[in-house]
């Protein structure tokens, strides 16, 4: 009984997650969260189905009765997630929530196969920022004065980074982390919030002719800090938040252009100045060429993804701890290997609904600032994926950057979190006001 | 200032309903931004499906990916390897613990196919995923993995001859080197014989010697993986470019009196030969070092230097096999001795046999390279087709013209050159080029070379012969192919 349940496992979590991913964009086919209502029954089903069809596997494969409590205690706590969600903000999107739960399920069960230790920690994390990412909405709302403060957030993100650069030890060619207490923060992370707030505050509140200096200028620092830091993923993240926001807050085609231009400049002098880039782009041109240096990661990681094929491997039948961080950075590719590429294409689209429907949120909002606010945090989530998933698969050359809400990484998973109860919170006020001003 | 006077009589309006127009006049922006990234997304999605559809079955088959052959190995049985005459050259016997890999050929498949333990060689390794994947039917399948039992993995039939392998394989002999034989209308490599050679069936307990054994190197693939000098084979290389600045070679005289003096450098000719009165077809015919060290001194080297990389030196060669890339040094700055030097195939020159062979089946092949290719077909344990392996063309190496004057050459060579021991064949005509490559100081010690096709008016196969230190290459290497040739004919 347990062999044919292995057998046929793969391909129902395939099905489940098609079923799931598809639902993704029929809601777009209504306009009023009522009308979705039905969909989401169906995704929430999806969802609970391939989480304790993955863990029964798990359980089979492994012996080990306590994957049966993490299962337990881990489903109870993302139940509980959508319902206090849906009872405490009832105007709050179904679909995100479901999202985020959903990439989260999917980490944790990829994260016990991997290494069963950080998939604790995970959770520990996951649940810590839940409860800070359930009071967001309620934050937002009473400080509705936020953007004024555009000078001071602006300078917390440079202070945060320039802490990283002066004080933070060099780890694999690159300052990442500032330690706190014993806790170690990756300022990065953290700023990118900040930094979407700062850039829609100068975008609104300071003067029109001076506001795209001024947003250019501050944005200019974040980048050339982090370029300085080697943090290059982060610098290039930043920098396409900056150029979008400053297109669609000042409505004029010339900022994208130039801003785009200065991408390709940015490209060029970047592999002419730091040999990292260099390497990096060597690999990613030819990966087996390069195999015992710099391409090592990468062609494990399209051997995973390539030897587990369409339909996967199954869940421990792959190699997927022969790349290095799998865990964190490489997370698609495991997944790619052990549920198949189908599985992952599922993933790539539950992403990209979610981006969809960030950018979909910021176009309700007649409020520029939220506007603008929505349209940072979707773009920083929307390229962060577009850079992770785009690198472990050879389609661009790898950045090094997480994958939201699935990766390990107590910083990544937390700011992912808080990003999307941001955006909840600006659709939930939205909504709330919209209600009672009766429009 | 029209601008600014928008402006003004924009914020005249009540604010409720500017905003409002404002909200749609922004979302623009948003909707040109969300179809981008849409638009990204399923370019990245594409990407991964072509990936994974047509690029990853020979990306994975890489000796960095062994433990994940192994992990299949558990639950699928190796498939057979089979000969282009249906022969199984290798197959999985016995099962549980007691599974091990055979090869009912011994030492003749030893580098062509290769062993599938320490990495992988040969076919072996060029399709070790795929034999370790099952196509046979669903139901049948399930019912295995029901019962606990390995799959089947599937069958990859190669384009190997075991008749022309066995007769490349005796014809060689004691001789340390390589043969390679491929059809030039298709592409398929017939016969790859690399010696010395090992009997693949115990690997296990020869691994350490043979590996150990660094005079013979018997793991090697000499055919892929041997750089040699080429000698006068190179000449095909030297004479294609002397036809591409005249190509009315009829224009070509001269009169070797044993050496040739160029600058500060002089080319004697092979054992003191002097070849008297010459044009273009009796220098190539009989290998005259000083013409060609004349023909040499007057082309142009930047357009030398493109002819070679387009014949795929200093480049990558489409091999299936692991291959070590050719090197000639040709190029603006070289110098004249240099050039000299590489234009009789001396020097520093080094290319392996694959790639000569390449060339020869190009020039028999109207200048046309097809994709050498060493799987035809994947069927399932029971038999029936998975997939099939067509013909590809490659690349033009040369023009029609050129590969027909060089097709004449190479004939001349057999009619009244260096090649005569190829006279006389019974019922095909033989045309190629000998090569003996001086490799140390000792200028009595060379390796014997010959590269040929036939028949000549119709050419269906190239071989290419290369004997280690065995002399002159139209005494040593060319009986060989001649061998090879017969075999293919008389079947």
């Amino acid at each position: 009984m347990a062999t044919i349940f292995l057998t046929f496992n793969k391909y129902i979590l395939i099905i489940l997650m098609t079923v799931y991913s598809f639902q993704c964009f029929s809601v777009f086919r209504y306009k009023t969260e009522e009308e979705r209502d039905g969909i989401y029954i169906w995704q929430d089903i999806a969802m609970s189905l391939i989480y304790m069809l993955s863990f029964l596997n798990i359980y089979i494969y492994t012996g080990e009765p306590e994957f049966i409590g993490f299962y337990v205690t881990t489903q109870v706590v993302l139940w509980l997630t959508i319902l206090i969600y849906r009872k405490l903000y009832p105007e709050a999107n179904k679909l995100l929530i479901n999202n985020m739960c959903m990439l989260i399920s999917i980490g944790l069960i990829i994260l016990v196969r991997l290494n069963y230790q950080k998939a604790k920690k995970q959770f520990i994390v996951v649940v810590i920022s839940l409860v800070l990412a359930i009071v967001i909405p309620f934050i937002l709302k009473t400080f509705k004065r936020l953007r004024r403060f555009y000078w001071l957030l602006s300078a917390a993100g440079i202070a945060a980074l320039s802490a990283v650069l002066i004080f933070s030890r060099t780890i694999n060619g690159s300052k990442l982390n500032l330690r706190i207490g014993g806790i170690s923060f990756q300022a990065s992370e953290f700023v990118k919030i900040i930094f979407v707030f700062a850039m829609a505050g100068i975008l609104t509140c300071v003067e029109h002719e001076k506001r795209h200096r001024i947003a250019a200028a501050v944005a200019g620092i974040h980048v050339l800090l982090l370029v300085a830091s080697k943090d290059l993923g982060s610098g290039i993240i930043y920098y396409m938040v900056f150029v979008i926001m400053l297109f669609v807050g000042m409505e004029r085609y010339k900022y994208l252009i130039l801003g785009l231009l200065g991408a390709a400049v940015g490209s060029i002098a970047g592999y002419r100045l730091f040999s990292h880039v260099r390497v990096r782009v060597e690999a990613w041109a030819d990966p087996l060429g390069t195999i015992e240096t710099s391409g090592y990661q990468i062609a494990q990681s399209l051997f995973a993804i390539g030897t587990g094929g369409f339909t996967g491997m199954g869940l421990y039948n792959g190699a997927p701890n022969r790349i290095p961080v799998v865990d964190a950075d490489f997370i698609f590719a495991a997944i790619s290997e052990e549920f198949g590429v189908m599985f992952g294409i599922c993933l790539i689209l539950i992403c990209l609904s979610c981006f969809i429907m960030f950018m979909n949120i910021a176009m309700r909002f007649n409020d520029k600032f939220y506007k603008l606010v929505a349209v940072g945090l979707a773009v920083t989530y929307g390229f962060q994926v577009f850079l992770t998933i785009g690198g472990v698969t050879k389609f661009i050359p790898l950045t090094g950057v997480t994958l939201p809400l699935v990766s390990y990484g107590s910083n990544s998973i937390m700011v992912s979190l808080i990003m999307f109860s941001v955006i909840q919170g600006l659709y939930v006020s939205v909504r709330s006001s919209n209600r009672e001003g009766g429009a | 200032m029209a601008f600014k006077i928008f402006k003004k009589k924009d914020t005249g309006k009540s604010r409720k309903q500017s905003a409002r127009e404002k909200n749609e006049h922004t979302n623009k922006e948003i909707n040109i931004i969300t179809w981008v990234f849409v638009i990204a997304f399923v370019a990245l999605t594409g990407h991964i499906v072509y990936f994974t559809a047509f690029q990853s079955e020979s990306f994975i088959n890489n000796s960095y990916n062994s433990k994940r052959a192994e992990l299949l190995a558990r639950r699928i049985v190796r498939g057979r390897i089979v000969s282009a005459d249906g022969k199984i050259l290798a197959e999985t016997v016995g099962n549980g613990a007691e599974e091990v890999r055979s090869y009912p050929y011994g030492s003749l498949f030893a580098h062509a196919v290769g062993f599938a333990s320490q990495g992988g060689t040969g076919v072996e390794s060029i399709s070790g995923f795929t034999l370790l994947r099952s196509d046979d039917p669903i139901n049948l399948r399930i019912k295995n993995d029901i019962n606990g039992i390995k799959n089947n993995g599937d069958t990859v039939i190669t384009t190997l001859d075991t008749g022309l392998q066995k007769a490349a394989y005796d014809a060689f002999g004691k001789h340390k080197g390589a043969v390679i034989a491929i059809n030039v209308k298709t592409g398929e490599i017939l016969a790859m014989v690399s010696k010395p050679d090992f009997d693949p069936n115990d690997i296990e307990e020869l691994w350490t010697e043979l590996n150990d054994d660094e005079e013979n190197s018997p793991l090697v693939n000499r055919a892929t993986l041997g750089l040699y000098p080429p000698g006068s084979t190179f000449k095909i290389v030297t004479a294609l470019e002397y036809i591409k600045e005249h190509p009315d070679i009829t224009g070509y005289e001269f009169d070797c009196n044993g050496s040739f003096t160029f600058e500060d450098i002089t080319i004697s000719c092979y054992h003191g030969a002097q070849h008297g009165h010459l044009d273009l077809k009796s220098s190539f015919a009989r290998s005259c070092n000083s013409s060609f060290a004349n023909i040499t001194s007057q082309l142009d080297r930047k357009k030398f230097e493109e002819t070679c990389s387009r014949l795929m030196f200093n480049s990558r060669l489409p091999s299936p096999f692991s291959y070590r890339e050719s090197s000639v040094l040709i190029n603006d700055t070289s110098k004249t001795p240099e050039v000299i030097q590489a234009g009789i195939g001396q020097g520093r020159t080094q290319v392996t046999p694959i790639h000569m062979a390449m060339i020869t089946a190009a020039v028999a092949n109207d200048g046309i390279l097809m994709r050498p290719m060493v799987v035809s077909a994947v069927r399932n344990s029971r038999g029936t087709g998975v997939k099939t392996y067509s013909p590809t063309e490659y690349a033009r190496l040369m023009s029609s013209e050129e590969s027909r004057l060089l097709r004449e050459l190479m004939r001349e060579v057999v009619i009244s050159g260096t090649g005569y021991r190829l006279q006389g064949t019974d019922g095909y005509e033989i045309a190629g080029k000998t090569g003996s490559a001086e490799y140390s100081k000792d200028k009595t010690k060379s390796h014997a070379w010959f590269t040929g096709f036939a028949p000549v008016d119709d050419p269906q196969i190239a071989v290419t012969v290369i004997a280690e230190g065995a002399g002159s290459g139209g005494e040593s290497a060319a009986p060989v192919a001649r061998k090879v040739f017969d075999a293919w004919f008389s079947k």
